[in-house]
Order: C-alpha cells, then sequence, then structure tokens
C-alpha cells in the first residue's frame, strides 16, 4: 500500500502494523519499499528495491525447537554413556603428565561441538582437488566412525556443480591464457615477499595495483592488504579509538566486529537494515554525548556492508547516506560480497545506486569473491590513505600482499574495467546478473522461502529444522551438486539455511540442472515453505523478462 | 458437608483473630494497605530526567555538534610515509629506489624467494588450481595442497597435528582468542610482538607483564598468583593459565629460556605458546626450531605458532601441536573460519620449501655461522650496538646513548641507512607504532643475514655501517 491511510474506492485502508526486522510493511510475506510509479521517497532509489523476509509458518518454529531438544536428550545420553565407559571417547584427550592442570576446555563449551556438529560435520570442510569454477572435483571421504575421523578413498567425484563459492564473476579458472601474465609474474617475483609494506615489503607490484584499484572505484587513493579479514581488524582500530562511538549492523561481519572491540570504542548495534534504529541511535548518541559523563563523541562510525552474505539483503545505502551526512558521521562500507558482483559495471553498491564514491568515508572491499585473488583493500581521500599508510597495523606489522596474487587482481579488475580492449568483463557482469535473476525468480515460483534482495547473488533457501541440513547437503551431493549449509551459531537456531552463490560462469544447463534437483528435494523433504501464491507460467520462459532495465 | 464445616471454622477463627488483635496492629496494618492502593494509583515517573529535553533543544544540541576530523593530517615529511620501492622482486641483489643493493632487510632467511624448485611447484599448482581458492575452509576452500602442506608440516615438527592460517599475522592473533578467554590468565613476555598483544586483546583476558627474558620475575608473578588461588580455591579451577613467548624476538633478537620456561611449567602447571616465526627454519640440527636447539619434547610445548613468511618464503602461518589442542581452532579460530585459505600456489610453494629443508638440513648450521660472522663484525662500532643473540639471523643496531629524543635518533639512522643504500647495501629500520605498542623498543636498524650472502658481502657491510657511524655520528 503506497499510501497507508488512502481511501480506495470508498473503502479506508488501515495502515498493516506487520513490521518485519527491517521495519518494512509486510504484505504477503513480500516487503516492498514503496513502489509509486517505480519511484518510491521521491529521491532515494532510483529503481526498485525488492526484498523478502518470509517468515515461516509456526508448525515449523515448533518442529526446529523438537528437533534441538531431541539432538539435545540425546547427546546428554551420549555423554553420559561415555563417561561410565560404556562408550569409547573417540576424541581426543589430554596428556597424562597434564591431567592436574587447569582444563583446557569446559565440558558445557563443547557441549553442541561433540553432540550435535559432529553428527553432521561431514558436510562442511569438503576437500576438492581442482579449480573451484562453475564445476570442481570433490575427494570422496567416508567415515567408519560417525564423523570422528575421515578416511579417502581416492576416488574423485568429478565434475560437481559449484554452488558454494564464492565465485561471482566467474575469476577462478585455470585458462593458459588468462593465466599467462599471473605465471609471468611468477616466475619473476617467486611467491613471497618476506617483509612489510613500511619495511623492505613495497613492491611496484603494489603501487601499480593500487592505482588500479583506485581507478576502478573512481577514488583518490587505495591501499591493499596481504588478508581480507585482517584489513578489517587492523584498520578499524586505526580509525577510532576510545571516545569514539561505533554504530555497526546487527548482522556485521566477525572481521568488522572483531576489528570495532579491538579499537577500543564504544559499540551499538543497530537492528539489520533498520534505518529508524539507526535515526535513532544517532539522534541519542549526539544529544545524550558519551554515556555517564555526557561528554561529546570524538566521532561516529557506522559500519555497514555491502551485501550481508548470510542475508543476501543489499544495505539502504541512500539512506544511510543521508542519515549520515545530517547527523555528521562517518561511514565504512565493508564490500566483500558486493565489489563486482553488483552495479552496471560490477563496481559495487555505490553504482548499483547510482551514488558518488565520495558520500562514502571509507570504501573497503576484498578480492577472494569476484577476483579469484585473495587479499583486500581499503580507498578514499588521499589524506585518508596517507594517513592509513602510516598508522595502519598492516602496513607496519603484516607481510605484504604477495606479486602473482596481485596480478591476478589486476587483469581480472582491467578485464572488468573493459582495460583489456574487449567486453569480456562487462558480459561477465551481465551474465551474473541474468543468472542471478533467473535462479532467484525460479526459486521463488517453485515455493522455497528466499531471503534477500532481488539483485544479490548470494541467495539463502531457508531449511529451519535441523535434520533436514544434513538430508539436504548429502542428497544435494548425491546428486552431484556441491552446496553449503549452514545453521547455529552462524544464523539464528531457527533459521538454519542452505546458501547459493550463483556465478556469472555457470550456463544455463547447469541452473537448471541445479533448480530440478532443488525442485525433487523440496517436495521429497517438505522444504516448499512458501506460502506465496506459485505462478502459473507455462515452463518456457521468455528471455526478455529478464533483460536488464536500461 | 465436611468441607463447609471446614470453611466456616476458617472464617470463624479469622474474625476471631480480627476481634483479638492489638489496636496498634490494625491501625499499622490499615495504613500500610492504603498506601499500597497509593503507590497502585499514582503515575510511574523514570530515574533518570531524560524528558528534560525539548525537541528544540535537541535539534540545536545536534546541529551544534561537530565532529573530529576522520583522520587527523599526516605532515608531509612523516617518516613512514614515503615508503622504499622495490622495482623487480625482493632476493638477494634487490632493486630499491632505482639502485642495486645487496639485501640485507628481507627475512629471506634460507634464500628460497627466488628458488627455481619451488616457483616450478607454484607454477605446476597455478595451472592446476588457478589463484585464489574462493571461499574459507569450511565451504569447500580445502584443497588437497593444504591437507598436505599440514600433514607435511606436523610430520617436520613431529607434531601431531597441524592447522595453517592464510595470513602470518592472523596466525597467533587468532590462535590466543581461541583458548583464552575472558577471566583467563596469560603471562606474557614484554618485548612480545604486536600480532601477539592483539591476540590477547582480543582474548579479554588477565595480562601480565614480566621483564624481557626474567625468569626471576615470572616466576614472582607466579607465586602471587599461586597464593591468590589459595584464597579462593574454586575460582583457581577454572581460571586457565598460559605464558606466551616466542622462540627468537622479533623486537630484540633474544632467545628465550626454554628449559626453564617448562620447569615453571610443571610446576605451576602454566601451559606454553611459543611463537616461533622466525626460529624456525634457522634454529635447531635440522630447523625444527627452538625446541630442537635446546632439546626439548615438541609434546611438552602446548602450541607451537610459526609464520610461513620467513624461512619457508611464502605467505601465511602454521600452528602445530597435539591433536587435542589444535583441532580446537578448526571451530573456533576466527582467522581459519571467517577468512578465505591460503592460495594453493602458496602451500605448494611452502610444501616444495620444507622439501628443500628436508634435503639440505646442513643449510641450517651455515646460516648460523654467518650470523655469527657478522654478529662478531659489528661489533665494537663506535655510537652503535649491537642488540640480538650471535646465531640470530635478525639482529638489531641501537645507538648506544640515545642522542635527546626518538625522532632525532630515528633521523640520525636514518641518515646512516640511507649511506649504505647509496653504496650497495640495502637496510631499513625497524618499525613500530609508536602509540601502539605496549613496551616500545628503542629506534634501531634491522640486519638480517641470509644463506644467499657471501661472506665478502658480509664483511663489506659490516665496513659500511662502520663508515656510515663513523661519518653520521661524529
Amino acid at each position: 500500500m503506497a499510501n497507508p491511510k488512502a481511501v480506495c474506492n470508498g473503502h479506508y485502508h488501515q495502515k498493516q502494523n506487520n513490521l518485519l526486522k527491517s521495519g518494512i510493511y509486510k504484505k504477503n510475506g513480500i516487503a516492498k519499499q514503496i513502489k509509486k510509479n517505480g519511484i518510491s521517497n521521491g529521491s532515494f532509489y532510483k529503481q526498485p528495491f525488492t526484498e523478502h523476509f518470509e517468515q515461516a509458518p509456526m508448525y515449523v518454529a515448533v518442529f526446529t525447537y523438537v528437533g534441538f531438544t531431541v539432538g539435545t536428550i540425546f547427546g546428554y545420553l551420549k555423554d553420559f554413556l561415555r563417561a561410565c565407559g560404556i562408550q569409547k571417547c573417540p576424541f581426543a584427550i589430554e596428556r597424562e603428565e597434564q591431567k592436574d592442570f587447569v582444563p583446557l576446555y569446559q565440558d558445557f563449551e563443547n557441549f553442541y561441538t561433540r553432540n550435535l556438529y559432529i553428527r553432521i560435520r561431514d558436510n562442511w570442510n569438503r576437500p576438492i582437488c581442482s579449480v573451484p569454477g562453475p564445476q570442481f572435483d570433490l575427494m570422496e571421504r567416508v567415515t567408519d566412525d560417525n564423523n570422528w575421523t575421515f578416511r579417502f578413498t581416492g576416488r574423485t567425484i568429478k565434475n560437481v556443480i559449484n554452488m558454494g563459492s564464492y565465485n561471482y564473476l566467474g575469476f577462478a579458472e585455470t585458462d593458459a591464457n588468462a593465466l599467462k601474465t599471473v605465471a609471468d609474474d611468477l616466475q619473476k617475483y617467486g611467491t613471497g615477499v618476506c617483509s612489510t609494506r613500511q619495511e623492505m615489503g613495497n613492491l611496484d607490484k603494489h603501487i601499480e595495483l593500487e592505482n588500479l584499484v583506485a581507478q576502478f572505484l573512481g577514488v583518490e587513493d587505495a591501499l591493499v592488504f596481504g588478508m581480507g579479514f585482517a584489513t578489517n581488524s587492523m584498520n578499524i582500530p586505526a580509525l577510532v579509538g576510545r571516545g569514539c562511538l561505533i554504530l555497526s549492523d546487527e548482522l556485521n561481519h566477525t572481521s568488522l566486529v572483531l576489528g570495532a572491540r579491538l579499537s577500543g570504542a564504544t559499540i551499538r548495534v543497530f537492528k539489520h537494515n533498520n534505518m529508524q534504529s539507526l535515526e535513532k541511535l544517532l539522534r541519542d548518541a549526539i544529544v545524550y554525548g558519551q554515556p555517564r559523563s555526557h561528554r561529546a563523541w570524538r566521532k561516529i562510525l557506522i559500519l555497514v556492508e555491502g551485501i550481508y552474505s548470510m542475508e543476501g539483503s543489499i544495505v539502504r545505502l541512500p539512506e544511510v547516506v543521508a542519515l549520515k551526512k545530517k547527523y555528521k558521521a562517518y561511514l565504512y562500507l565493508d564490500e566483500a560480497h558486493s565489489i563486482g558482483a553488483v552495479g552496471p559495471t560490477g563496481r559495487g553498491v555505490v553504482e548499483y545506486f547510482g551514488m558518488d564514491p565520495d558520500d562514502v568515508d571509507v570504501l573497503m572491499g576484498t578480492f577472494t569473491k569476484s577476483f579469484g585473488a585473495a587479499g583486500g583493500y581499503i580507498a578514499g581521500r588521499k589524506e585518508f590513505m596517507d594517513f592509513l599508510r602510516t598508522h595502519s597495523h598492516s602496513s607496519v606489522y603484516a607481510t605484504s600482499m604477495c606479486p602473482p596474487v596481485a596480478e591476478q587482481i589486476v587483469r581480472a579488475m582491467k578485464c572488468v574495467m573493459g582495460l583489456d580492449g574487449t567486453t569480456k568483463g562487462l558480459q561477465r557482469v551481465q551474465q551474473l546478473r541474468k543468472n542471478t535473476r533467473y535462479f532467484r525468480q525460479r526459486l521463488h515460483e517453485m515455493g522455497f522461502i528466499i531471503y534477500g534482495n532481488d539483485d544479490s547473488p548470494v541467495v539463502p533457501l531457508l531449511l529451519y529444522i535441523p535434520g533436514k541440513i544434513a538430508a539436504f547437503a548429502r542428497r544435494m551431493l548425491e546428486k552431484n551438486i556441491g552446496v553449503v549449509v549452514v545453521g547455529f551459531p552462524a544464523t539464528p537456531i531457527t533459521e538454519s539455511r542452505a546458501r547459493f552463490c550463483v556465478s556469472a560462469a555457470h550456463t544455463r544447463e547447469m541452473l537448471d540442472t541445479v533448480l530440478n534437483a532443488l525442485d525433487e528435494l523440496g517436495d521429497f523433504l517438505q522444504l516448499k515453505y512458501s506460502r506465496n501464491s506459485k505462478s502459473s507460467r507455462p515452463e518456457l520462459y521468455d528471455e526478455t523478462s529478464f533483460e536488464l532495465e536500461d | 458437608m465436611a468441607a463447609a464445616m471446614g470453611q466456616q471454622w476458617v472464617l470463624v477463627e479469622m474474625v476471631q483473630a480480627f476481634y483479638e488483635a492489638p489496636a496498634y496492629h490494625l491501625i499499622l496494618e490499615g495504613i500500610l494497605i492504603l498506601w499500597i492502593i497509593r503507590l497502585l494509583f499514582s503515575k510511574t515517573y523514570k530515574l533518570q530526567e531524560r524528558s528534560d529535553l525539548t525537541p528544540k533543544e535537541k535539534e540545536e544540541l545536534i546541529e551544534e555538534w561537530q565532529p573530529e576530523p576522520l583522520v587527523p593530517p599526516v605532515p608531509r615529511d612523516h617518516p613512514a610515509l614515503n615508503y622504499s620501492v622495490v622495482s623487480g622482486p625482493p632476493t638477494h641483489k634487490i632493486i630499491v629506489n632505482g639502485k642495486e643493493c645487496i639485501n640485507f632487510a628481507s627475512f629471506n632467511f634460507l634464500g628460497l624467494l627466488d628458488n627455481e624448485r619451488v616457483k616450478n611447484a607454484a607454477h605446476a599448482s597455478l595451472k592446476k588450481y588457478g589463484v585464489g581458492t574462493c571461499g574459507p575452509r569450511g565451504f569447500y576452500g580445502t584443497f588437497d595442497v593444504h591437507l598436505e602442506l599440514e600433514d607435511r608440516l606436523a610430520k617436520f615438527m613431529r607434531a601431531e597435528e597441524a592447522i595453517i592460517y592464510s595470513y602470518g599475522f592472523a596466525t597467533i592473533a587468532s590462535a590466543i582468542p581461541a583458548y583464552s578467554k575472558r577471566g583467563d590468565l596469560v603471562f606474557v613476555d614484554e618485548a612480545a610482538c604486536f600480532a601477539i598483544q592483539k591476540g590477547l586483546q582480543a582474548s579479554r583476558s588477565n595480562i601480565k607483564l614480566f621483564k624481557h627474558n626474567d625468569m626471576a620475575d615470572l616466576e614472582r608473578l607466579l607465586k602471587e598468583q599461586e597464593i591468590e588461588d589459595q584464597k579462593n580455591p574454586r575460582k583457581a579451577r577454572v581460571i586457565r593459565r598460559f605464558i606466551v613467548v616466542e622462540g627468537l624476538y622479533r623486537n630484540t633478537g633474544d632467545i628465550c629460556p626454554l628449559p626453564e620456561l617448562i620447569k615453571l611449567k610443571y610446576k605451576y602447571k602454566v601451559r606454553i605458546f611459543l611463537e616461533e616465526s622466525l626460529s624456525f627454519g634457522v634454529l635447531g640440527e635440522r630447523g625444527r626450531g627452538v625446541t630442537e636447539h635446546f632439546g626439548i619434547n615438541i609434546d611438552d610445548i602446548d602450541l607451537i605458532s610459526a609464520d610461513m613468511e620467513n624461512s619457508l618464503a611464502s605467505i601465511g602461518g602454521f600452528c602445530c601441536g597435539r591433536t587435542f589442542v589444535i583441532d580446537h581452532q578448526r571451530l573456533s579460530g576466527q582467522g581459519y573460519c571467517f577468512s578465505a585459505s591460503l592460495p594453493p600456489l602458496l602451500a605448494a610453494a611452502a610444501i616444495e620449501a620444507l622439501n628443500i629443508m628436508e634435503e639440505n638440513p646442513d643449510v641450517f648450521q651455515v646460516l648460523r655461522e654467518k650470523c655469527k660472522r657478522v654478529h662478531k663484525a659489528l661489533q665494537r662500532i663506535s655510537g652503535l650496538k649491537v642488540v640480538g643473540v650471535s646465531f640470530s639471523p635478525a639482529i638489531h643496531l641501537q645507538l648506544e646513548e640515545s642522542q635527546g629524543s626518538r625522532e632525532i635518533d630515528i633521523k640520525l639512522l636514518k641518515r646512516i641507512v640511507d649511506y649504505c643504500m647509496n653504496n650497495g647495501i640495502a637496510l631499513t629500520q625497524a618499525c613500530y607504532l609508536e602509540k601502539e605498542e605496549k613496551y616500545l623498543p628503542p629506534p634501531s636498524i634491522r640486519v638480517v643475514v641470509t644463506v644467499e650472502q657471501t661472506e665478502q658481502e658480509l664483511d663489506r657491510a659490516a665496513s659500511l655501517i662502520r663508515e656510515a657511524a663513523q661519518s653520521v655520528l661524529n
């Protein structure tokens, strides 16, 4: 409903108070930013912003809790049997000489791991032995003692469709032509650097890469680091300290949380993607100052991510920037999953919303996902980068990025920017968008509950009931499809999910294979919880419905 | 009928009690009841006067508030602002800022940075796996090369299990918080490197610093803790205790007295975490580090953490020890679970480097001889003193007397470094974040010895430093 109090056909429509965790109005489970003539709020969003966070029926929540309770009871039973000596203890134990030391782990800390996680442990840490492209080869492993130890049979499961790796633009490839420059640089530079940026580790390769990253993002300067996780945990403490305030989204990644904690600043959490919650926190912070002393805060930093990897939601960047300007806060945007994956030319959420990169104070991202390499970057204005060059923990104490990896990023970025003279990069970005739209559309039609924004290549499919986590992953592997399933504690306890990562390298046939398998499995495991009406379209899909807006 | 009779009885008793109660009692009860009724019907009030500010005042406060700039401006001549640019690989002969020099600054101890076999192994891996792993270890980021590298490292160190991280700094910084939580106790050397300090900060445990390499001080702290424990034995039973030391200290070049530490470990029941970044591949008959140097059983150390960025000339780090200890990190090491895994070409390079280390066990003795030579040659330079043990490949040259302030010292050392660079020896100053370090070491020049340096080069470097010190400090 666009206007909550509109009188339409003589009926007075009451505002529905079905507020979801994102604070958006919900109707039939679909949350829409108000779409009246395609534009909402007048100026914020230039294109429709649709996110879905449908709630499951009540019986599902009940069964989820029942499942966990049963698991816990059996866990206690097993612990009891092991303590009595009836069952063997298959896990490692402390040394004899150190038996009277204070125990390294408390029993209750590991209860979940010992009794619930171990049962379904074979769905994670699956070793692969090929490039993590759209298809890969898994090493077959079996367990003789209920997942306590694994044994490799020596066989490989070939050509498993890869729906788990973060390979959004398909740069995880082994084509000799494509990797020629990387191979040359490997021969020239070797694999190590053996020094930090400030000492003897600043290679000309790093400078070339930083200039390219700055050019790609449209900012003045950039700095690259050897590890994406460490980029957050080592640079946020350099920016803020005691007496500063960090406003962090509920569902931020561990690296952002760790960086915020290490900085010593006060942290306040706002509800996921909820602008009212953020605004309230900002107002209270400025009006009431620091707790107890009521001194003014030195600065306020808002930490958000471009795409949240567990929810598939995209940050409401225009609104966040508007709030930041109004209240004079600073914005730190972590584009780990969105750089290269969204935006008409792959430049991330800033481009996706048609905004100016100067509006975001700190642009951070990683090269692991869309560029098929490793490492992270921070980009922004020149004075800011100069400060980081001198004060970042990483420049002073951590080894710099390895040159062949830097070259991989350079060639991937040049491809996306079109600097190699072809349009292959742009085609990849567009193919990713097509694949994302198609995949999400089909899943919705089948009746699964999918979270997240329509344009995000991260697709969480809700499973809820703990027993289905393992069943889903194992059966998909039997059908030669590799999926990622996530449960507690990475997600809330009732919302276990399977997470698909769509890639530009997936062909239509691969996606169709996966979708057919999901259809079958969805019926078998009864995963189609969605209560929205299913589309009654015929099987043939009209290509034009997936074309880009402009 | 009986129930009704029972009820009647109770009622009669109540009325009787009412009549028999003393007057003051009844009046008191009456007043209490009236008070309760009043409280029930009075308006609630908040304890804090949050409603004191009117909306207009709030708007004014919001208008007036001015934050600090995001970053303070950095002066143009900040010593760390302009990095030296290395063109080409940072190998034995290095081109710094356009000048060709002999490299005395990169931690390439065994010279494996441009070893052909290592590069070929990395090439083969590149052809097979591409560059990145596109995922953390839990989600299809585990490659067979990772499993092989972990296996090989565990066998090499004669430990039960090893776990690899994709970044050297993150190794010890993720390992410590995985075991030590809020309320636990960690005894750490003053001169511990920054990565250890960050790991300790992330763990939120109680930190007790003991003087650098001073076992008496450590014992004093342990004794004090024992007295505390006796006061509260129940709490003492659940507080975990750790000692964190480095094999060869990055900041001072000293070696830790491991045999005494082991004695203290069993006497006071404290676990030992050993950080061996600079001693792995350097000390010991076969390069297994400080445990082999002292002939100590590796099972006596609970956790050994090292990074592969020095001797192994790769990127990343590893922890090794007993499965009981190491396996825990697979679910609670933050840098392991929430970060992409090591690119396979780097893992393949590390495996090949390990092969070379195993095949040439005499290279370690050669390295140690060269270290001793340099150490001796750098003695008796007027104005500079050598800090570090004689067999440490990474030693420091500090000013004998500080010339006033830290900035002046740094400038003087920089002139010495520039003099050497202009004459073909690449050196660097040891860099620190001055405001963040707990115990800031004095400014120094880092001198790194590698196996690839010939004896003439070592002698030449020593005499050049002597000349530089002469001309700058006199």
